[in-house]
């Protein structure tokens, strides 16, 4: 009985009513415990954000109400366009680096031509599971003149490689990054290559296609929005750019300013300088710079998967 | 019968692709096999991933290696080598000795945070992605977009607001400051969801509700078990997420005794320049070993798990 009943309700006409019956508050139940926190913990801070950014504390008289004036400030203020500068060549430099190398490392996972592919798989994808803060910490050591391999290294080639100095401080972050990253991307990139439909490969076999005719005209097209996806998370990744910087500034208080990069300014404006208003300014604005660039990219990556 | 053919929808599309998942990777290895017997190895390729290894592993062999030297031998052997002596064991014993234990204190935090907070999320996330995948209500689409969007929001943005009216609650310095926040993870939200879509069968939510289950009991005792793969993904991805917190309790705390790992091993780091400098390096490079353990151990040992549900989670983006 139960078999016919369910047979009835699931022809096309049948399960457009029970659908529309089915629409009712039950799946409430679910979601609202996730939606009370989220209000409390996402939602508000935002709004909580905005609000802030529109007052100044004024020596005198407290705060007051000063529209978009914080917002004039802002883009007025030298150094967050010097931080802004940096982590917007750090993302030009680092994240297209990082990338590559991560679909190489897919690539020759997906292609069967390994040997040990398992054992591979996992131990690039290990440095993920390293925190930031100890990352950096490592690295720091091994940068570092004191007791690191540079300086091991200098002394044996007789360099003069100073990995935290002012001018490649910014490359010695772009690699940590990239160090702790690629193999997580690789993962991402490996789970989208697995899933191309085998019939696309026997296709390009009938046309004689090399690995590499492979590579590009089909398993590059096929992936692309694990690539889009990939390369947003990268970028709003570069743009929020702390724990690194924040850890290395120990090594190099020379090299590495209190408004190296916009986070790092927004942390020191507060903490540092009690300015909650502006660095909520400084916030809002790079949240919104974030969330315009990852749409945009969202935009072309899915423009082109028309074509 | 019945069931198959209640597969169309806008799920139609993504049934039929799983379906098709085992037999196209049949169909790839035939692919290969067709044209020339086996694909052959690839020294060149192999020799390429092995450079990727290096890189991958030579910070980590510092850090073990490095773990077994006295603050003078760090100075004064070669950072790939071991020292004169093998100190292992006595700077395990330092670091969870030192200043009266509260690396343990530290470790202990660490804990809480990730078992309260990461499995907070894990539920909250679970919970809430199979409402959105198994559901119709009013304000599905809105409830989506809202989190999807906030994916994008920086989540360091709302660092300083939130640090604001967390001490208007009087919650900085306590735990809640850092518990609460990391209690919403709306990556794993969107991981459950697409999990959920695939993995539970309407027809056996219907086959329950037929039985008189209660809307509760079905996802407990039927829809929990399906999707175990990708709550396992979304719980280790929230505990690297919690574990590796670094920002949020940085400003949240002052107080030394509720710190997380990450913050007391920057601020041992930190110890060791400026004035009345006390360098413990060896107990920054130990306590860093330490804290890595139990994470790669965690990813080591559910590999299995996590791979499947990262699989289905990113392919459908």
């Amino acid at each position: 009985m139960t078999t016919t009943s369910l047979t009835q309700a699931t022809t096309p006409g049948g399960t457009r009513r029970l659908r529309k019956a089915r629409r009712d508050w039950r799946g409430w139940a679910f979601v609202a415990p996730f939606m009370i926190v989220f209000a409390a913990m996402i939602i508000a801070p935002v709004v909580y954000a905005i609000y802030l950014s529109l007052f100044r504390q004024q020596l005198i008289g407290g705060n007051a109400f000063v529209g978009l004036g914080n917002y004039v400030a802002v883009f007025q203020d030298e150094k967050f366009w010097a931080s802004l500068g940096r982590v917007t060549i750090f993302l030009v430099v680092q994240v297209p680096i990082m990338l590559v190398l991560s679909l190489i490392a897919a690539l020759a996972l997906d292609s069967a031509r390994l040997h040990g592919a398992g054992f591979f798989r996992i131990a690039l994808f290990l440095p993920y599971a390293v925190p930031g803060v100890v990352a950096a910490l490592i690295w720091g050591f091994i940068y570092g003149d004191q007791f690191g391999l540079t300086a091991s290294l200098n002394q044996l080639l007789g360099t003069g490689l100073a990995p935290l100095s002012g001018p490649w401080v910014l490359a010695s972050i772009g690699n940590i990054v990239t160090w702790e990253f690629m193999g997580y991307n690789m993962l991402i990139f490996y789970a989208a290559l697995r899933v191309i439909p085998g019939e696309l490969y026997e296709a390009a076999e009938i046309d004689g296609a090399g690995a590499f005719r492979t590579v590009f005209s089909i398993k590059l097209p096929a992936i692309r929005g694990a690539l889009v996806i990939a390369t947003i998370f990268s970028i709003i990744g570069s743009f929020q750019l702390f724990n690194e910087p924040n850890v290395l500034k120990q090594l190099a208080p020379n090299a590495i300013s209190s408004y190296f990069t916009p986070n790092m300014y927004a942390y020191n404006l507060s903490f540092a300088g009690q300015q909650f208003n502006y660095a909520a300014t400084v916030a809002i604005v790079m949240g919104v710079v974030t969330a315009v660039i990852a749409y945009v990219v969202q935009l072309r990556g899915s423009r082109k998967e028309l074509r | 019968m019945a069931s198959v053919t209640d597969t169309r929808s806008p799920r139609t599309r993504t049934r039929t692709r799983t379906r098709t998942t085992p037999s196209h990777a049949a169909a790839r290895s035939n692919a290969g096999a067709s044209s020339g017997r086996r694909i052959r190895k690839s020294p060149v390729l192999t020799i390429v991933m092995i450079l990727f290894v290096i890189y991958s592993f030579v910070p980590l062999v510092w850090l073990i290696v490095n773990a077994t030297k006295s603050q003078p031998d760090l100075y004064s052997s070669f950072g790939l080598w071991f020292g004169k002596d093998f100190n292992l064991i006595q700077n395990i014993v330092d670091t969870f000795t030192y200043r009266g234990g509260i690396f343990v204190q530290w470790l202990g935090n660490t804990l809480l945070y990730v078992v309260i907070g990461a499995g907070g999320a894990t539920l909250l996330a679970t919970v809430a992605g199979y409402g959105l995948a198994k559901y119709d209500f009013p304000g599905k689409r809105a409830v989506f977009a809202v989190v999807l969007g906030a994916i994008a929001v920086p989540g360091t943005a709302l660092a300083v607001p939130t640090f604001l009216m967390f001490s208007q609650a009087g919650l900085t310095n306590t735990p809640w400051a850092i518990i609460l926040p990391s209690l919403i993870s709306p990556f794993g939200l969107y991981l459950i969801w697409t999990y959920a879509t695939e993995a539970v069968p309407t027809e056996l939510l219907e086959a329950a509700r037929m039985d008189g289950a209660s809307e509760f009991r079905t996802f407990f005792t039927v829809s929990l078990r399906l999707l175990a793969p990708g709550i396992v993904t979304v719980a280790l991805f929230a505990i690297v997420a919690t574990w590796n917190n670094y920002f949020l309790p940085l400003i949240m705390l002052s107080d030394p005794t509720w710190y997380p790992l990450t913050v007391g091993l920057s601020q041992w780091s930190a110890q060791a320049t400026g004035v009345g400098a006390q360098p413990i390096f060896n107990l920054v490079i130990t306590g860093s070993l330490i804290t890595i353990v139990p994470i790669v151990a965690a990813f080591l040992v559910l590999q299995r798990y996590w791979q499947s549900g990262l699989a289905a989670g990113s392919v459908k983006q």
